[in-house]
């Protein structure tokens, strides 16, 4: 049965072991934005031999281009994209800078998942769509690196019960996977 | 000749677009609920909650639906008596998504192919709109336009068949398309399928197929059990809302046809996420 947690982030090791794909999480504390650019300049730095522009361990990236903030809103919506553009990127930042966890949604592709297992990171899935209900939960937010990617720059989120769920543990299960195999009917 | 001002297509086009970015359409939110009432996953259901609250915070707050505000893409019907003055049909629509994407606070989302450089400097912000025109008769100009996200276009797909591959072959291929879309797309899904004509017309005729009303049914009695056999089959893979797994994967499926070539049989399949941001105007 799933179990639901409330998480803060950035996440321990010990945060993510006790997660199984399906269990619900509300994640509280700091996220950081990027999209395929910004991984892009971060894999770019790293392959340089270069400090990145936050501290990658335990951190929790949020795969999000947000709408721009309204006059007096920290944000503006900002639900999930698809997450397989940053499938060429992900491990190593898993494997080798300590990232936690990623939100995002829909498939990771095996190298993700196999990095989830080996290196300890959770892949959470939030609702596609609800960009505002998501926004929401996001309390402030501060470009911090790539303005010029205009809705792609990285920024420094603080989230409060930021809603989740578990789609790729840190034991190789996929609740894609596994929720359609409950639900397929075939003829 | 009947005459309409530049500045009403303009005006017209920009409220269209503030509108749709925070008001899901009634078709949209009544099969989503549909769809909440039927499901059997207690995930997707809270999945489609979420969906349906999320409905209700963009209306009541003016918010964006979703973050991607998509591609403004219109079908203009052009009546050949009515002419537009003050300036060209076209600039109008483009100034009016213009307009539009920075009053509501939208996401400029167009960029260059290559370098990825958003255009909204070097080009106008989230232009150029994508418009797909037709003459016909009367002095009415009939405007079509929906906020096209990424994620749900990107699993959309096209092919010609030999004529032998049939209905079957057409079932078949659309359920592997939705079936490797997965949960990518953000399902629960429409699903525009475009039959014949030649490769283009099919794509084209996929996407129009998407701006048909949610629970309305196809004239033509042959489409309509292909829709019914499709739904079937789609909500049978299992997928679900946001593919964790459940009985609700397409919220319907829209086909729309035309002649072939003899040698061809031309398919389309166009996929829209759950935020099915689309509206209909006459002028």
């Amino acid at each position: 049965m799933s179990k639901t947690y409330h998480l803060t982030a950035p996440l321990s090791e010990a945060d993510v072991v006790q997660l199984k794909a399906g269990d619900i999480v509300y994640l509280t504390g700091v996220v950081y934005t990027a999209r395929d650019a910004a991984h892009k300049k971060l894999v770019d730095l790293l392959d340089e031999g270069k400090e990145l522009p936050f501290d990658m361990k335990g951190a929790v990236i949020y795969f999000v281009g947000p709408t721009p903030p309204k006059p007096g809103d920290p944000i503006g919506s900002a639900g999930p994209t698809t997450s397989y553009r940053m499938d060429s990127y992900s491990p190593k930042l898993i494997n080798e800078q300590g990232l936690r966890g990623m939100i995002g949604k829909g498939k990771r592709n095996q190298d993700v998942i196999d990095a989830c297992v080996k290196s300890k990171a959770i892949y959470f899935g939030a609702t596609g769509g609800a960009g505002a209900l998501l926004a929401r939960q996001i309390k402030s937010a501060e470009v911090i690196a790539y303005p010029e990617l205009g809705p792609e720059a990285i920024r420094r989120l603080e989230v409060v019960d930021f809603p989740l769920t578990v789609i790729n543990d840190t034991f190789g299960a996929d609740l894609y996977k596994m929720g359609r195999a409950q639900y397929e009917v075939f003829e | 000749m009947r005459e309409i001002k530049y500045e009403e297509i303009v005006k017209s086009v920009k409220d269209m677009i503030l509108y749709s970015a925070t008001n899901l359409p009634k078709d949209a939110y009544k099969a989503i609920q549909d769809a909440y009432d039927t499901e059997k996953s207690e995930v997707c259901k809270a999945v489609l909650k979420q969906i349906l609250e999320n409905a209700d915070i963009a209306k009541n707050e003016a918010r964006p639906l979703c973050q991607d505000t998509g591609l403004a893409v219109f079908f203009v019907k052009v009546g050949e008596d009515v002419k537009v003055v003050g300036g060209s049909l076209k600039k109008a629509i483009n100034e009016g998504t213009e307009l539009g994407y920075k009053e509501g606070y939208l996401r400029a989302s167009t960029c260059h192919w290559d370098t990825r450089a958003n255009l909204k400097d070097e080009v106008g912000y989230n232009l150029p709109a994508i418009i797909h025109f037709d003459i016909v008769e009367g002095d009415k100009i009939e405007i079509e336009y929906a906020a096209k996200g990424g994620g749900s276009e990107n699993v959309s797909r096209a092919t010609v068949f030999p004529p032998a591959k049939g209905r079957k072959g057409i079932i078949e291929y659309v359920k592997q398309v939705i079936s490797d879309a997965g949960p990518n797309p953000c399902p629960p899904l429409t699903v525009g399928v475009g039959i014949g004509g030649t490769f283009e017309k099919a794509v084209i005729s996929s996407k129009h197929a998407l701006f048909r009303e949610l629970g309305s049914k196809n004239s033509d009695p042959v489409l309509e059990s292909m829709e019914e056999e499709l739904m079937v089959l789609l909500n049978n893979l299992g997928i679900g809302a946001m593919g964790m797994g459940g009985t609700n994967t397409v919220l319907g499926v829209h086909i729309e046809k035309n002649p072939c070539h003899i040698a061809s049989l031309p398919v389309s399949v166009n996929v829209q996420c759950h935020s099915s941001r689309h509206m209909h105007i006459k002028l």
